[in-house]
């Protein structure tokens, strides 16, 4: 450490103002704080800070979607043996899905950090942090077959005009991730919806097992064949993810644990978590409640290990620079999120999966609810004034 | 008998090098007077290099309110005139003369005397600069008559002084103190103790006060917590505060008719060998004491506590305000990979260092920032560390935009920056949050000034 400590310390100079590579600044400033915590010392203001810092931050939602992560690299290789109708070990499995799901992960971080040290060079800051987590989430949104050149575009959108248009991490409006999912099933719709699509090589295969289905529970219901979801899985089934779908939103099991180490370590907003959870139940059991159709009827807990409504609840509801910032205000934006993913669900057919443009949609909507929340605050301290000025008066 | 407030947001911060429970004497040679120490003060020089001065005689005053002035802590000769930058005056250096003689001042039972009277003695001594007033938490006007005056008997900051241990034998002395003050308000003299751990009967047993319970986490002891839970400030209105040595110097003039601010000083810290209380004056210089009780050469010397204090230098001098010394290590270096590490010397209030499962751990932490600074990411982080319901976030980001419209509705006149150092601490961003606070009262200040 001492050795590369000392190289680092060598070329530095030729980095820093009046060097030969002084445009590749903020590129250096990454790799070194990469490598090494920067020996800045305290110099106003608290002379102690928290241990904590934003890499830490990112490394820790990492850890939190690896479990996702790696039972969704197994679900591909499973569900692409069972199409095939050949026998396969876990080990088989995982390492087929690892294969196909590596060059998305590739791909997203490749183009994203790229985009990013560019833009972080052109306004002379440093590269920051936020990427290191949407840049694994896009590719657990993906289906599994997307073609590499269309992540690169989404991401590529979703890095310039979902965050560096409004200066960089900690200003976007909306989640990135989410941006290169919507921006996928706009511009190439073909690519991202039908039943062919979440079994990887599904759309190019010749034959296929009998009686094999490439469908999810959520294109099942969307073509209204909603007793078919009972039919090829049960609950547990569905709970620890052997079904077709993005590659980190089948496992609930596995989000849970991600979950939980994000609310352990302080992380995640388990006020989001929660209230997004409730306001799913609620829209689900009001559906019940009119059953007008068999979609209406579907049970709350059957819409939770549907689709990517964990998945979206834990890891993209809750970024914190997208979300409401204040803690009520988190409970309704959280609350909203939950019955607008499922009230797109059951309304909607042409969108089968609601949570993304629910989280979209609140997105835009966080400031607006923060703002009545900072009123609150606002109201009673004027309230306080007004009922001295009464009682002096008096 | 008043419940028991109960601070919920809060931490205690665990550090090595508590101070303990023995007193030594400590009388260097050198004092000064800083005029750093005092919030929009312009210092006018009274005195110069060479003058002969008690304790209690000014050395200089306030441009802006030439009733403040601000005296000598002992009598001896005006050792230097210390300037910086664009001539501003950092210190007023006094050499003792080792008799410790002060000025005469008329001696009286407040309780008798009339308000102006108090006033003109507490600004002749010098004596008044030790009320503060918030909002702003500047030395308090003497023409403005507060709504009440707010005293903390305890500190609940990182290896804060135990006030009990430093008022024994000064009872007598705080009581009139409390006397003296409750004379200047129309209001009520708030004396704040914790419910579990005061126990001197200066600070229980006090007249002329109201006294107030509290209990939980740092800022538990911040006045400003104390403040909002007891009779929050609103637009237009003063308190003054004052720690309890400030207090007893009050009741000093009136009982002897002396100034006198003896103060004794907790020395704190990983880096000092023999951590204990130290019986000296205001002002004192420091230098002997590092020298004799810390071998590292690389440290950080605070006067205060390492969430609010002002770094010193070898031979620099106790705050006005101050009643502790914190030495701890300098932390410049790099740390490979730090951010990913287990981390168990570290102290996160987010669980993602395995410290969080050693509960009982004093921590030896030193100066380095641990990341470099970044736009705000994180929320709902702050209002778990602050003492009342005051939206963190938001008020730092009107003050970072100068939104003085929202400051004021989000409660700038109720806060001070200690109140958010804190947040400052556990910031993932490392934003400088008590300049951030610190410039915004300032602004508002002068706009409405």
């Amino acid at each position: 450490m001492k050795a590369l400590r000392q190289y680092l310390d060598k070329i530095k100079p030729q980095f820093q103002k009046g060097g030969k590579l002084e445009k590749f600044h903020s590129t250096f400033d990454a790799f070194e704080t990469f490598l090494f915590v920067p020996d800045t010392v305290t110099s106003r203001g608290s002379h102690i800070r928290d241990g904590m810092d934003l890499k830490r931050t990112m490394v820790t939602v990492i850890i939190a979607l690896l479990p996702a992560l790696l039972f969704g690299m197994w679900n591909v290789g499973y569900h692409h043996y069972l199409m095939t109708g050949t026998e396969s070990t876990l080990l088989q499995n995982f390492w087929f899905g690892f294969l196909k799901v590596l060059p998305l992960i590739v791909v997203s971080y490749g183009v994203g950090l790229g985009i990013e040290f560019i833009f972080a060079q052109i306004k002379g800051h440093e590269v920051n942090e936020g990427f290191l987590v949407s840049g694994m989430l896009i590719p657990m949104v993906m289906p599994v077959d997307a073609p590499l050149w269309m992540v690169a575009v989404s991401t590529a959108f979703a890095v310039v005009f979902g965050k560096e248009v409004f200066g960089g991490t900690g200003m976007n409006i909306f989640n990135p991730a989410l941006l290169a999912r919507a921006f996928m099933f706009f511009a190439y719709p073909a690519q991202i919806t039908g039943d062919k699509i979440w079994v990887a090589g599904m759309t190019k295969a010749q034959t296929v097992a009998d009686g094999f289905s490439g469908a999810t529970p959520l294109s099942y219901a969307a073509q209204d064949h909603v007793a078919k979801i009972t039919e090829q899985w049960s609950m547990t089934d569905l709970f620890f993810g052997f079904l077709p779908g993005s590659i980190g939103e089948t496992s609930k099991f596995a989000i849970l644990i991600g979950a939980a180490y994000l609310i352990i370590t302080g992380i995640g907003s388990w006020r989001i978590m929660l209230s997004t959870v409730l306001g799913g139940i609620s829209m689900a059991l009001i559906f019940n409640a009119v059953g007008l159709n068999d979609y209406m009827k579907i049970s709350p807990l059957q819409h939770l290990l549907m689709g990517g409504f964990m998945f979206g609840a834990i890891f993209m509801a809750t970024d914190p620079v997208s979300a409401s910032q204040t803690n009520r205000g988190k409970w309704i934006y959280g609350f909203l999120v939950g019955m607008f993913g499922i009230m797109i669900r059951v309304f909607n057919p042409a969108y089968p999966e609601g949570m993304m443009l629910a989280i979209l949609l609140m997105n835009a909507f966080a400031p607006l609810i923060d703002h009545y929340v900072v009123q609150a605050n606002i109201s009673k301290r004027l309230k306080r004034v007004k009922s001295i000025v009464v009682t002096q008066a008096k | 008998m008043a419940e028991t407030i109960l601070i919920k947001n809060g931490l205690d911060i665990q550090l090595a090098g508590e101070a303990g429970k023995t007193l030594t004497e400590y009388k260097p040679a050198l004092f000064a007077i800083k005029p750093t120490d005092f919030q929009g003060v312009f210092p006018r020089l009274i005195v110069k290099e060479g003058d002969l001065v008690k304790a209690g005689s000014p050395l200089f005053y306030n441009k802006f309110n030439d009733r403040i002035q601000f005296t000598s802590p002992v009598s001896g000769t005006v050792k230097e005139v210390r300037r910086g930058e664009k001539r501003v005056l950092l210190e007023v250096i006094i050499e003792s003369d080792g008799k410790f003689e002060s000025e005469s001042f008329s001696p009286g039972d407040p309780l008798k005397l009339s308000r102006e009277e108090i006033v003109q003695n507490l600004l002749k001594s010098g004596a008044w600069a030790g009320i503060r007033q918030r909002p702003y938490t500047i030395v308090a006007d003497p023409g403005i008559k507060p709504k009440a005056v707010f005293v903390s008997a305890f500190d609940t900051h990182p290896l804060a002084p135990d006030y009990d241990f430093i008022l024994k034998g000064s009872e007598k002395a705080f009581q009139t103190g409390l006397d003296a003050l409750s004379r200047l308000t129309d209001g009520k003299v708030h004396l704040s103790v914790h419910a579990a751990k005061t126990t001197s009967e200066a600070f229980l047993k006090a007249k002329n006060v109201s006294l107030h319970y509290f209990s939980g986490p740092h800022p538990s002891g911040n006045i400003g917590t104390q403040i909002a839970h007891i009779d929050p400030i609103n637009k237009g209105e003063y308190v003054f505060v004052l720690r309890p040595q400030e207090v007893v110097t009050i009741g000093r003039l009136f009982l002897e008719g002396v100034y006198n601010p003896e103060r004794i000083l907790a020395l704190t810290g990983s880096e000092v060998s023999n951590p204990v209380y130290v019986k000296t004056l205001q002002g004192a210089n420091i230098g002997d004491l590092i020298r004799k009780n810390v071998t590292n050469k690389a440290v950080r010397i605070i006067s205060g506590n390492v969430l609010t204090g002002n770094t010193l230098d070898q031979n620099g001098f106790a705050g006005f305000y101050e009643a502790q010394i914190t030495v701890i290590p300098e932390g410049k270096y790099h740390e490979f990979l730090g951010w990913v590490t287990p981390g168990l010397n570290k102290l996160s209030v987010s669980r993602t260092f395995f410290s969080w499962l050693m509960p009982g751990k004093k921590y030896q932490l030193d100066t380095n920032m641990h990341g470099g600074h970044r736009a705000h990411v994180m929320t709902g982080v702050f209002e778990n560390y602050f003492g009342w319901n005051i939206l963190p976030m938001q008020l730092i980001k009107a003050c970072q935009t100068e939104d003085i419209d929202m400051m004021e509705n989000l409660g700038i006149y109720e806060v001070d920056e200690e109140d958010f150092a804190l947040c400052e601490f556990v910031d993932t961003s490392k934003t400088e949050i008590q300049t951030i606070i610190r410039n915004g009262i300032n602004l508002i200040q002068k706009e409405m000034s």
